[in-house]
C-alpha cells in the first residue's frame, strides 16, 4: 500500500525571525580590557624616550643594515634549499628497503639532531683547525689536488653548510611522514597502470605528500630565518652581526636592536602570505571547496556593496 | 590450440606462515568473463593481485598471453624480471579496486590521462582526446574537470574503471568493485562493466558477490574458499544446483 505524505498548505511566507540576540556581557569586558592594555602599551612605546624611535629610523634604511639583511636572506635560502634536496633524498633512504641505505639516513638524522646547531655552527667555523687542507681525489686514495680550507670554506659558506646540513635532518622526517600518509592504494593504482617506482614517487606519492610537507617547511622557513642570527658568533655579516658591529661603536644598543627586529617581522610576515598560498595550490582536490583567499573575500564584498568607496 | 589468456597452474602465495593459495589452477580464454566469489579471507582478491604482480607468488606457474608474470625463463631457470620489465608487463593489464584509488590531486581527466602520457608516451592531445571519449563512455562527460573528492563513489569507480581502459589492456581485474558503493550507485558500475563484456568482449575476472550480474554477464563462475577453487561452473550452475555444501551455505548468505 502506498501512501502519501500530506504537506500543510500555507499562502503566507513564514515571517524571518528578528530576534533580540544574546548579550555577552563577558565578551565585551574582555575586549574593553584588551583595547585599554593596547593603548597603554602603545603609548608606552611611542613616549619612552629609550627607544630613540629617530634613531630607528636613521638606520632602518642604511646601506649597512640593507646589507646585513640580504646576506641574511641569501643564508636562509640557500640553507633552507640545501635542507629540503638533502631532508628529500635522506627521506627516500630512509624507506628503502636496504638496511644499510636507511641505517645511514637513520644515524645521520640522529647526529644532527642530537647536537645543538650553534655547537655545528662553531665546529664549522673553525674547520680549518680539524682539516687544514681539503684534497680533492678519491677518500682513502690518491689526491689530485689540495686547497686551504680557509680560502674555499669562508664564514659565509660555513654557516650555509652548517645550517644547511642541520635543517636536512629535520627536512628528512617532515618529508618521510608526508610520504608515509599517503595511502598505498595510491602506490598500487599507479603500479597497476605500468608506472615505474620512480615516476610514481614523483607524479603521484610526493605532490600528495605535500600536503603535509608544506606547512612544517614553512614554518622550518620561518625559524630558518631567525635562526641565521646564529651565524653572527662566527662573524658572518648578517642583519644581527651588523647592527651588533654599529652598536658596537655609537652605543645605541636599543635602537639598532629594534632595526633588526623590524626586518625579522617584515620579512617573516612576506614568508607567512607565501606559504598560505603555497598551502592553497597543494590543496586542491584535497577539500571539496578551497576557502576564498583574503583578496578574493575584498573582491567579492565590493561586488555586492558596490556603493562602498 | 590457442594460448589460453590466463593460465594459472597450482599457485601458492604465503604471507609470513599463513598460506593464501594453496594451489589455484584456472584458465581463462580470451574474451571471457569469469567472476570469482566465497567468503572474505578465502584468496579471491590476492590470486587477482598476483595476475599482475602486485603480489609475488611462492610456488607454481602464471603467465597471461602465455608469458610468466614476474619471472622470465630460460632453459630450466627463472630470472626475476626487473622492475621496468614488470612495468611493462602490467601495463597491458587494467586493474579496478575495491576503494578506486583515484589519484587524490588530480581532476577525473588528469586521472585518465596520465598514465597514456608517461607511460606510453602518447602524445597530450590525443591522450585528452581519447580521456575524453573514455569519460563519456561511462556517463560522467560533465564530470571530467571534478576532482575525486567531488565525487560520489559510483562515479569514482566509473572514473578509476575509464582510466584503466586508458592504457588499452586486454585482461581487466575487477577486485570487488562494487563492495564500497551506496547500493543505489551499483547499477551505474555494473552497467558499464556490463557494456565492456557484451560491446567490447572484453576478457575480465570479476571478484564480486553481485550474484545477478555473474548470472547475466560471466561465463564462469568460481567459488574459492580456504586458498583453492572448490567448485566451477556456469552461472545457472551456481543458480540451480551448487553441488558443495559449503557453496550452499554461502550462496544462502549472499542471496
Amino acid at each position: 500500500m502506498a501512501t502519501t505524505v500530506d504537506r500543510p498548505q500555507s499562502s503566507v511566507p513564514p515571517d524571518e525571525i528578528k530576534a533580540i540576540p544574546v548579550r555577552h556581557y563577558g565578551r565585551w569586558i574582555a575586549a574593553a580590557l584588551i583595547v585599554y592594555l593596547a593603548v597603554a602599551a602603545g603609548w608606552s612605546i611611542a613616549t619612552n624616550p629609550n627607544f630613540e624611535w629617530s634613531i630607528v629610523g636613521d638606520w632602518l634604511f642604511s646601506r649597512r643594515v640593507l646589507d646585513g639583511l640580504v646576506v641574511t636572506i641569501e643564508l636562509t635560502v640557500l640553507s633552507m634549499a640545501i635542507g629540503i634536496a638533502l631532508g628529500v633524498v635522506l627521506a627516500v633512504m630512509r624507506l628503502s628497503p636496504n638496511p644499510l641505505v636507511s641505517g645511514a639516513s637513520f644515524v645521520y638524522v640522529w647526529f644532527f639532531r642530537a647536537t645543538p646547531v650553534l655547537v655545528q655552527i662553531l665546529f664549522w667555523g673553525n674547520i680549518a683547525a680539524l682539516y687544514p687542507q681539503i684534497h680533492i681525489g678519491i677518500p682513502l686514495g690518491p689526491s689530485f689536488t689540495s686547497l686551504d680550507s680557509n680560502s674555499v670554506i669562508t664564514v659565509f659558506w660555513a654557516g650555509v653548510l652548517a645550517l644547511g646540513l642541520n635543517e636536512a635532518a629535520y627536512m628528512a622526517e617532515i618529508v618521510r611522514a608526508g610520504i608515509i600518509s599517503v595511502d598505498e592504494g595510491q602506490t598500487e593504482a599507479a603500479q597497476s597502470l605500468g608506472m615505474s617506482r620512480l615516476l610514481t614517487m614523483r607524479r603521484i606519492v610526493l605532490p600528495q605528500a605535500m600536503r603535509v610537507i608544506v606547512p612544517p617547511t614553512g614554518n622550518e622557513t620561518i625559524s630558518m630565518l631567525k635562526t641565521t642570527s646564529l651565524v653572527s658568533v662566527i662573524a658572518v655579516s648578517e642583519l644581527l652581526y651588523t647592527v651588533q658591529q654599529i652598536y658596537a661603536v655609537n652605543y645605541q644598543t636599543i635602537p639598532l636592536l629594534i632595526v633588526a627586529s623590524i626586518w625579522y617581522l617584515i620579512i617573516t610576515s612576506i614568508l607567512m602570505t607565501g606559504q598560505y598560498y603555497v598551502e592553497r595550490h597543494f590543496g586542491r582536490g584535497a577539500t571539496r571547496n578551497q576557502p576564498e583567499t583574503p583578496f578574493q573575500r575584498i573582491r567579492r564584498y565590493l561586488r555586492f556593496h558596490p556603493d562602498v568607496p | 590450440m590457442t594460448t589460453p589468456k590466463v593460465k594459472a597452474e597450482e599457485v601458492h602465495k604465503r604471507f609470513a606462515r599463513l598460506e593464501v593459495l594453496k594451489g589455484v589452477s584456472l584458465e581463462v580464454s580470451n574474451g571471457e568473463v569469469i567472476c570469482i566469489i566465497g567468503p572474505s579471507g578465502s584468496g579471491k582478491s590476492t590470486f587477482l593481485r598476483c595476475i599482475n604482480h602486485l603480489e609475488k607468488i611462492d610456488a607454481g606457474r602464471l603467465s597471461v598471453d602465455g608469458v610468466l608474470v614476474g619471472y622470465r625463463q630460460a632453459g630450466d631457470k627463472l630470472y626475476e624480471l626487473r622492475e621496468n620489465e614488470i612495468a611493462r608487463e602490467r601495463a597491458k593489464i587494467g586493474m579496478v579496486f575495491q576503494r578506486f584509488n583515484l589519484f587524490g590531486h588530480m581532476t577525473a581527466l588528469e586521472n585518465v590521462v596520465e598514465a597514456p602520457i608517461r607511460v606510453l608516451k602518447v602524445p597530450k592531445g590525443q591522450a585528452t582526446a581519447e580521456g575524453r571519449a573514455l569519460l563519456d563512455q561511462v556517463g560522467l562527460s560533465d564530470k571530467i574537470e571534478n576532482y575525486p573528492s567531488q565525487l560520489s563513489g559510483g562515479q569514482q569507480q566509473r572514473v578509476a574503471i575509464a582510466r584503466a581502459l586508458a592504457m588499452h589492456p586486454s585482461l581487466m581485474l575487477f577486485d570487488e568493485p562494487t563492495s564500497a558503493l551506496d547500493p543505489e550507485l551499483v547499477g551505474d558500475v555494473l552497467g558499464v562493466m556490463r557494456a565492456l563484456a557484451k560491446e567490447m568482449g572484453m576478457t575480465m575476472i570479476v571478484v564480486t558477490h553481485e550474484m545477478g550480474f555473474a548470472r547475466e554477464v560471466a561465463d564462469r563462475v568460481l567459488m574459492m574458499d580456504d586458498g583453492m577453487i572448490i567448485e566451477e561452473g556456469t552461472p545457472e550452475h551456481f543458480f540451480t544446483a551448487p553441488a558443495e555444501e559449503r557453496t550452499r551455505q554461502f550462496l544462502s548468505k549472499i542471496l
